[in-house]
């Protein structure tokens, strides 16, 4: 009986200090956020002495809301663009049979190890031979490109698991690939759709070193690169800064307390079985 | 650039499937007709993988390819002056001790990650299925970390490293450990350090999700078997959990190997590659090279060399885990 009490003690005792270790920089960076900069010279890691949004409003005076929206623009198209692609190259991949399937479906796959660095100067070199160069279309085809390969790993997982008596019976009602793909398969595959979907706007809202590279003026900076002009411009100001971070990384909290489940299956599901 | 070839390459080969299904034995208006149902379904396939290909194919395959290419060259990257110098980058990539320098880290943050991120990864995921009140509070904090874009956290850690306000030197001057207290990021004996304890609490939460799906996939009539037998809770993860993970040991070691072989943005936010050059890594070496001092040949072999570094990697530990599920 003692010993199963020190036992559920010491457990708890591992589970708190795993919160504390994952929860303190955290609960820091939003308990700063709501100080004033006067309060946090005095005494940095104490509570706020009240909830001002003072530091919040001050945003609104800077191009925080650019940045916010530049990124939403990239990550909606890229995201929407990675799951037309990756849907229409996984259906030949998973349900037809044809000589060059394996070695493309390896390719593909190969691209989940590579490192981004790797391609950053040639698609420096051919974003600006291609004028998009500092525009936030330039970000785009980067971004599509490395999602792919998971995407197709979730999309070929998923179709592989439909029944054929799909496809036969679509067939005999005389349903062209197309149809069928889309009208009949693409509907079953929603689970994977916000697998993937989730997945990647995780991975692109918080991608940097191409947006580092690929863009140039404030105006098409996206989120992580305005943070971190705001690092270097208001480094005086942390209540401030603390304030930019966390309202940065609130769309994908909030995406994870509405759909955690869903989020913990998709890295799963990107990672294990690829 | 190479988008056309990849679609030619994709057409001729369903193309000449198609007819050499076509050849077959076969009565003759039978052969006619299935000979057109290929034929469609070598444009099907062929219209359906091109996008995707095209994309992958100029971003992905094209890139690396001109990686290989520029890295022959002495070339700024923003004039026209290229300088045909063959091998000239690689053999000076030997003498240049930043170079070795920055690999060297990069082999330490593979090491780090492997003995800290996956251990911790696999108890915060045990954790997670103990008797504990409350738990999808526990994990939902356990996760946070990994939500986070890297640039907030490296700047973010900035503060919490920095010397006359910092989180971590008020924790210790409130534990009694003044001596300890430094410039975390500024002291290039603790700089690579501070940095890697980072990398752990960012990657951490990732594997235990992992571990965690790997977990739940255990059927649960061998632990009702292994009850039966009186085993003990150390028994069971022994004989039982820790088995039947190891694929996903595997995979998780393959992706944080990777992962710390590309490592980049909290270094460049974080430090810089400084404090005189002790926490570079390949990848921020070669950004520096190319892109701030416009030396994009010679980032070029280096980045290539990075490419070539993860290729062998992943090459040896598949070796190895085909060798293990051969011995079983």
């Amino acid at each position: 009986m003692v010993l199963n009490i020190i036992k559920k003690f010491l457990l708890y005792l591992l589970a708190i200090a795993l919160l504390l270790f994952t929860g303190l920089p955290f609960f820091a960076m939003v308990n700063t956020s709501f100080k004033e900069q006067l309060e946090f010279m005095q005494s940095p890691w104490s509570l706020p002495e009240s909830f001002n949004l003072e530091q919040y409003m001050l945003l609104f005076e800077t191009d925080f809301f650019t940045y916010f929206g530049n990124s939403l623009i990239v990550v909606v198209i890229s995201v929407i663009l990675t799951i037309i692609l990756s849907a229409m190259a996984s259906y030949p991949l998973a349900r037809l049979k044809f000589r060059l399937s394996t070695p493309i479906f390896v390719l593909f796959l190969v691209g989940m190890m590579i490192p981004i660095h790797t391609t950053l100067v040639p698609i420096f070199q051919l974003t600006q031979s291609m004028g998009l160069y500092d525009s936030l279309w330039a970000l785009i085809g980067p971004y599509v490109a490395f999602a792919l390969p998971v995407s197709i790993v979730i999309f070929t997982q998923f179709l592989k698991e439909l029944p054929v008596e799909l496809e036969e019976s679509a067939k005999i009602d005389g349903c062209g690939h197309f149809t069928l793909f889309w009208k009949i398969l693409f509907p079953l595959l929603k689970p994977a759709v916000a697998t993937i979907t989730i997945y990647n706007f995780i991975i692109m809202w918080n991608e940097f070193i191409f947006a580092l590279v690929l863009t140039n003026s404030p105006s098409n900076a996206t989120l992580p690169l305005g943070l971190r002009e705001f690092h270097g411009d208001f480094s005086v100001n942390v209540p401030g800064m603390m304030a930019a971070l966390t309202l940065a990384s609130l769309p994908l909290l909030l995406i994870y307390f509405i759909a955690q489940e869903r989020i913990v299956k998709g890295i799963a599901a990107g990672s294990v079985k690829g | 650039m190479n988008q056309p070839t990849e679609k030619k390459l994709v057409a001729t080969d369903t193309e000449s499937q198609a007819q050499q299904k076509a050849t077959s034995p076969g009565s003759a208006p039978k052969k006619r007709q299935k000979r057109s149902i290929k034929f469609k379904e070598g444009w099907t396939i062929l219209l359906f993988l091109a996008p995707a290909l095209a994309v992958y194919g100029l971003y992905v395959v094209y890139a690396i390819g001109m990686t290989f290419y520029y890295s022959l060259f002495e070339w700024s990257g923003i004039d026209q002056d290229f300088n045909f110098i063959g091998l000239q980058n690689y053999v000076f990539q030997f003498t240049d001790g930043v170079f070795w320098q920055s690999v060297s880290n990069n082999f330490l943050l593979v090491a780090a990650s492997l003995l800290t991120q996956l251990p911790l990864g696999l108890i915060m995921a045990l954790l997670l299925f103990a008797p504990i009140k409350g738990i999808r509070f526990f994990r939902s904090v356990y996760f946070m970390p990994f939500l986070m874009s890297t640039v907030a956290i490296g700047i973010l850690f900035t503060y919490i490293y920095d010397p006359s306000f910092g989180l971590v030197n008020e924790l210790l001057g409130f534990v009694g450990l003044e001596a300890l207290q430094r410039g975390w990021l500024g002291d290039e004996s603790t700089a690579i350090w501070s940095i890697i304890a980072v990398v752990v609490w960012q990657f951490a939460p990732f594997y235990m999700i992992l571990f965690r799906a790997a977990i739940v996939g255990i059927p649960e009539e061998l632990y009702e078997a292994a009850d039966i037998d009186g085993a003990s809770k150390f028994q069971r993860f022994r004989k039982i959990t820790f088995p039947l993970l190891i694929p996903t040991i595997v995979t998780s070691s393959i992706l944080s190997i990777i992962g710390a072989l590309k490592y980049f943005d909290l270094i460049y936010v974080m430090t810089g590659g400084g404090p005189n050059n002790s926490t570079h890594l390949m990848a921020t070496y070669m950004y520096d090279h190319a892109f701030s001092y416009f030396n994009m040949g010679y980032g070029s072999s280096i980045s290539f060399s990075m490419f070539v570094i993860a290729l062998i990697v992943t090459i040896f530990i598949l070796f190895i885990d085909r060798k293990r599920k051969g011995e079983f």
